[in-house]
């Protein structure tokens, strides 16, 4: 078995009394894109929050190329590489894109005390960089707030990928967006990772995790409710899977209460699609099980 | 002619972007409205365009100037210091305090008041910093306090509000030269500090990597943070840069005027950070710039000397001052929400 580069095993996390994540495992090799997907209060934050570095984990390993890691800060992990892109935090959106691009890494020239950005070649390697992810951008000196949402997170994307990031995590990157910008987004996830990174990627969108990913696992209530490979799961029992099968049951009892009470037909056969529905899905999720037992 | 057609594209977007360069400049604002001031008062007096009233202008400007450079970096940053004025007085008092009451020399006293400044500035960026409160509520604190204790150890020590310095200066020629002269066509020496200083603090905004860290962390402290910018620290030097600068206009003024009155600056601090926005900070912090701070300063002047010459009630200042910070404050915003127009 290859060593990935970066994977978490067994790990769990408790707040006082609440469990956030139990036994949770996940990894990503070089140039494979793996999808943590979940609803709120999966565990995805929490998972994500741990793989950056900002909490520790309770119990189980984190390994980066196999080796044992112990981060106390984002720092640490940024230093070995691993970069985390966040929804929101990205960027200054009244900082030029340049500037955006090398903040806290500044392209410097001359020595002290006349040590000055060198501008010139900040602005060319930002349009290289963003060119060869394909990113056009008529002018590095355009405020980033004046950008897309989309395009700014490409742009994040970009920043972490030549400041030497192996390994890109990026928090629900496509959930503020339209379309069309996602799919803009999810191009240069693919462009990463054929650039040798390996990238996991947070969502709770199935139909934004599948085409990139090549990995896929479910968390539900801080636990792995389900963890496949792509060729082992089409995108509707992805789908189905995401739309959870107790959370199907729950609806089901609730529509039913509700029926008996008032008295409406229509609302108590809705109730039994949904029951139907939930049964249907446990058992194909039986089946694959059985089949990853198999393998 | 197909090589031709993309190379007359080309020229006009660089057309296009050059314009839109100097438009979007923080500064616009505040150098369109010194021209049509200056214009105002030139065809409004008979002799505003002359050496005279131009000396009349940039020596009072001068100091203000430097006040609205150090609170404009402050304010990009993201905070603001209502003590700056205050502190004016309180370091000149304590200048007089150390020379003329506890008798040390000028040196001793000028390096002591100077460590004082500096520990104000600290004092301020910790709290701010520390207690996450708005700097605003803890430098008017920091306002009454420095006011406060100045009046008090003023009276306490030498029983008076006023300290006149001049047996204490009488062999201090250097510092004197320093502070005081008038190198040149009526113009002092503070004038020369002043374009010195514009000239550094535009420099280190614009083409240091502490001046990205000032625009980041004002824009977006905590995705400053999470790439490596040491946010507090950036914050804290510019608190110290204010307090540091209100020494030196203290210093200005003592050595002038060869005396300490406890009063001096109080109420200008709000002058500093008006200036400040005239010259195109946002109030918010992350945009601005030291430049436009400084002609902030100017159009204030001029006004000021303009309503003299032109022999108006100088009741008109205020009316005009308030014009002009509306205007440029709408400018601002129109210009923020521009740039932030995409946000998703």
């Amino acid at each position: 078995m290859t060593t990935k580069l970066i994977e978490v095993n067994s790990v769990s996390k408790r707040f006082g009394n609440v469990v956030a994540l139990k036994d949770v495992s996940a990894a990503a090799g070089a140039g494979e894109v793996t999808c943590i997907l979940g609803d709120n209060g999966a565990g995805k934050s929490t998972l994500i929050k741990i793989l950056c570095g900002l909490y520790q984990a309770d119990s189980g390993e984190y390994r980066v190329d196999g080796e044992l890691m112990d981060f106390s800060s984002p720092r640490d992990a940024l230093e070995m590489g691993i970069a985390t892109v966040y929804q929101d935090l990205a960027m200054v959106p009244l900082m030029s894109v340049w500037r955006n691009f090398f903040l806290g890494s500044e392209m410097q020239k001359g020595a002290p005390p006349a040590k000055r950005i060198d501008v010139a070649k900040s602005k060319d390697t930002v349009v290289d960089e963003l060119g060869k992810m394909g990113i056009i951008i008529r002018d590095p000196e355009q405020p980033v707030g004046t950008l897309s949402g989309g395009e700014r997170q490409s742009v994040a994307i970009a920043r972490a990928v030549y400041l030497g990031a192996r390994v890109l995590i990026l928090d629900e990157p496509t959930a503020a967006l339209g379309v069309k910008q996602a799919g803009v987004v999810l191009r240069y996830v693919v462009e990463a990772k054929k650039r040798g990174l390996g990238v996991i990627l947070i969502t709770h969108n199935p139909h934004h995790a599948y085409p990139v990913g090549d990995h896929f696992v479910i968390l539900r209530r801080g636990e792995v409710y389900g963890d496949y490979r792509k060729e082992d799961i089409p995108l509707e029992q992805l789908v189905q899977m995401m739309a959870g099968g107790a959370d199907l049951e729950t609806l089901q009892h609730e529509l039913e209460k509700a029926a008996e009470s008032t008295g409406d037909q229509e609302l108590a056969e809705v109730a039994s699609e949904y029951g139907e529905e939930a049964t249907e899905l446990a058992e194909e999720t039986a089946e694959a099980k059985e089949r990853d037992g198999d393998a | 002619m197909t090589v031709d057609a993309p190379a007359a594209t080309d020229d006009r977007l660089v057309q296009a972007g050059l314009a839109k360069k100097v438009l979007t400049r923080p500064e616009f604002g505040s150098i369109i409205g010194a021209v049509a001031v200056f214009i105002f008062f030139s065809l409004a007096t008979e002799n505003f365009f002359s050496v005279d009233a131009m000396s009349a202008v940039l020596n009072p400007a001068s100091t203000l100037g430097i006040m609205s450079v150090a609170v404009a970096l402050l304010m990009i940053g993201g905070e603001f210091d209502l003590s700056s004025g205050a502190l004016i007085g309180g370091l000149g008092m304590t200048m007089a305090l150390l020379t003329a009451n506890a008798g040390l020399p000028v040196w001793l006293a000028m390096i002591l008041s100077l460590a004082l400044a500096v520990g104000v500035g600290m004092f301020n960026g910790f709290m701010v910093i520390k207690t996450k409160l708005p700097s605003f509520i803890v430098t008017l604190g920091t306002f009454f306090i420095v006011q406060g204790a100045g009046l008090g150890f003023a009276r306490l020590i030498s029983g008076q509000t006023t300290i006149y310095l001049s047996d204490e200066f009488a062999n201090v020629d250097f510092a004197k030269w320093l502070f005081a002269s008038t190198p040149f066509a009526g113009i002092r020496i503070p004038v020369y500090f002043w374009i010195a200083i514009t000239a550094l603090a535009t420099y280190l905004l614009l083409r240091t990597r502490y001046g990205n860290w000032i625009f980041s962390v004002g824009g977006n402290a905590e995705s400053a943070r999470a790439v490596g910018v040491p946010v507090n620290r950036v914050k804290i030097a510019l608190f110290v840069n204010v307090s540091v600068s209100a020494w030196l206009v203290a210093m200005f003024n003592t050595f002038r005027f060869e005396s300490a009155q406890i009063g001096t600056g109080v109420g200008s601090e709000f002058e500093f950070i008006i200036a400040a926005v005239i010259g195109g900070c946002l109030l918010t912090g992350g945009y601005g710039s030291a430049i436009g701070a400084s002609i902030g300063a100017l159009i204030f002047e001029m006004v000021r000397q303009g309503l003299a010459f032109a022999r108006w009630e100088a009741d008109w200042f205020k009316l005009f001052l308030g014009v002009m910070l509306l205007l440029a404050a709408l400018l601002n915003a129109w210009v923020r929400s521009r740039a932030q127009r995409a946000m998703s």
